[in-house]
């Protein structure tokens, strides 16, 4: 119980612990802990901005969404307008190429039955010519009867 | 009964004596065999006892805090750190709650003084019989466990808190400051005297009683330790009740030595902020 040297060694070796835990334990410590509350409170905000990103990237993609949508139907009643026009301009063009076909048919026809009656003509001028002969039991001379002829196929 | 009464007298005795290490009066160094030639010593010795175990135990907090320190990471830490990291913020909670100045010296100056008188008083939850029970198996006369215990180790960093308000408050207002503040008040320039005894009183009861208040709950309690462990030479019954007092006041205990490092700091860090003040 005695108040002696004891007394100043343990006011020394307090200063030394204060001085030691001043220059090697404090700072590194509170130096952690207070990078580790940054890097929470950066970690908290960058959650709240990612959150609000996200809102702000739903919305946008709502609205994307729906003029995409739009623009779809849009494209869709153009499409069909186009179609309908195509299927009439293709009818038109079917019909008027058919009359073309048709009227070239009717020309082909007029000739043939024209060349046909010209044949028939032919064939009914050398009969009513062989008729003839038979009728009048003479030779008939076709040279000299051409022009005769002729005139009897053009009446036939 | 008197020599039951003589012996109980003798283990109190033996207890409650340092191993002080002095100049006998024949003029060797040694260390003193009983507690007159302690005595005989006066200031030129040291107690061993007290200045070995508050060394380590000052040594051991400052090695696990500084093992600690040395790896301290910012990412997700390991127990021990999250250990210290506990402590350390629990003491800079305390010293920004209470502490207004700036100045980077207090908190690690108030974790120093928690860590280490906590520590210091832990020692009292040792049964008051094994260390030195050790010390006198090994030929050591005396043993005292407990540094706090000691008025030599609470006035000692009672002292050296004292310095340092001395030291800040002469920093911060000036001798000038300083001076009035000792002498210029409550009374006004007029009642000087009556300003100086007050302020002085109020100023020394600092130190004074930060050294007393720590000291006396930890001697009281060592000794009620020591009263509880003379009951196990008693017979069984005796015996029995004093391993249950031993441990119920042990127990209790726990939050005395918690509590008396936690005054220590706080009042530290209070008259350090009181010596930053400039303005009463």
């Amino acid at each position: 119980m005695n108040i002696n040297l004891t007394l100043i060694g343990q006011t020394i070796t307090f200063a030394i612990f204060v001085w030691f835990c001043m220059k090697f334990i404090w700072p590194p410590i509170v130096l952690a802990l207070e990078t580790r509350r940054k890097q929470v409170a950066d970690g908290l905000a960058a959650g709240d901005r990612g959150r609000h990103e996200l809102e702000l990237a739903a919305k946008y993609a709502t609205k994307s969404l729906r003029e995409a949508k739009m623009k779809a139907a849009e494209i869709i009643a153009q499409s069909e307008k186009r179609s309908a026009q195509i299927i009439d301009e293709a009818r038109n063009a079917a019909k008027v190429e058919g009359e073309h076909m048709l009227a070239v048919a009717r020309a082909e026809l007029e000739q043939d039955v024209f060349r046909a009656r010209e044949q028939l003509r032919d064939h009914v001028a050398a009969l009513v010519v062989a008729g003839a002969e038979k009728v009048l039991r003479r030779e008939v001379d076709a040279g000299a009867h051409a022009d005769l002829l002729e005139a009897i196929k053009n009446e036939l | 009964m008197s020599a039951e009464a003589h012996t109980s007298t003798e283990y109190i005795k033996h207890h409650l004596e340092h191993l002080t290490y002095g100049q006998m009066p024949d003029g060797t160094w040694a260390i003193a065999q009983n507690a007159e030639q302690a005595r005989e010593m006066g200031f030129m010795s040291v107690n061993l006892d007290t200045m070995v175990f508050s060394i380590v135990l000052g040594v051991l907090f400052l090695y696990l805090f500084h093992l600690v320190a040395k790896r301290a990471t910012a990412s997700v830490p390991g127990s021990m750190q999250n250990f210290v990291e506990w402590v350390v913020e629990f003491v800079d909670n305390s010293v920004r709650g209470s502490f207004t100045g700036r100045n980077p010296m207090v908190a690690p100056l108030a974790l120093t003084l928690f860590a280490w008188i906590f520590l210091m008083n832990a020692m009292d939850l040792l049964p008051v019989d094994w260390l030195p029970g050790l010390a006198v198996a090994m030929g050591i006369p005396f043993m005292k466990v407990v540094p706090t215990t000691d008025p030599n180790a609470t006035f000692g960093m009672s002292i050296g808190v004292f310095l340092m308000v001395l030291y800040y408050s002469i920093k911060i207002k000036g001798i000038g400051g300083f001076v009035g503040e000792l002498t210029l008040q409550p009374f006004g320039k007029w009642g000087m005297p009556a300003n100086l005894l007050l302020e002085g009183v109020n100023l020394i009861a600092k130190p004074v009683s930060l050294a007393l208040r720590l000291f006396g709950n930890m001697y009281a309690g060592e000794m009620i330790f020591i009263l509880i462990a003379i009951m196990f030479s008693g017979g069984a019954v005796l015996a029995l009740t004093g391993g249950v007092l031993q441990w119920a006041w042990a127990v209790f205990h726990i939050l005395i030595i918690t509590l008396q490092a936690f005054i220590f700091m706080i009042l530290t860090i209070v008259y350090l902020d009181m010596a930053h003040q400039e303005h009463h």
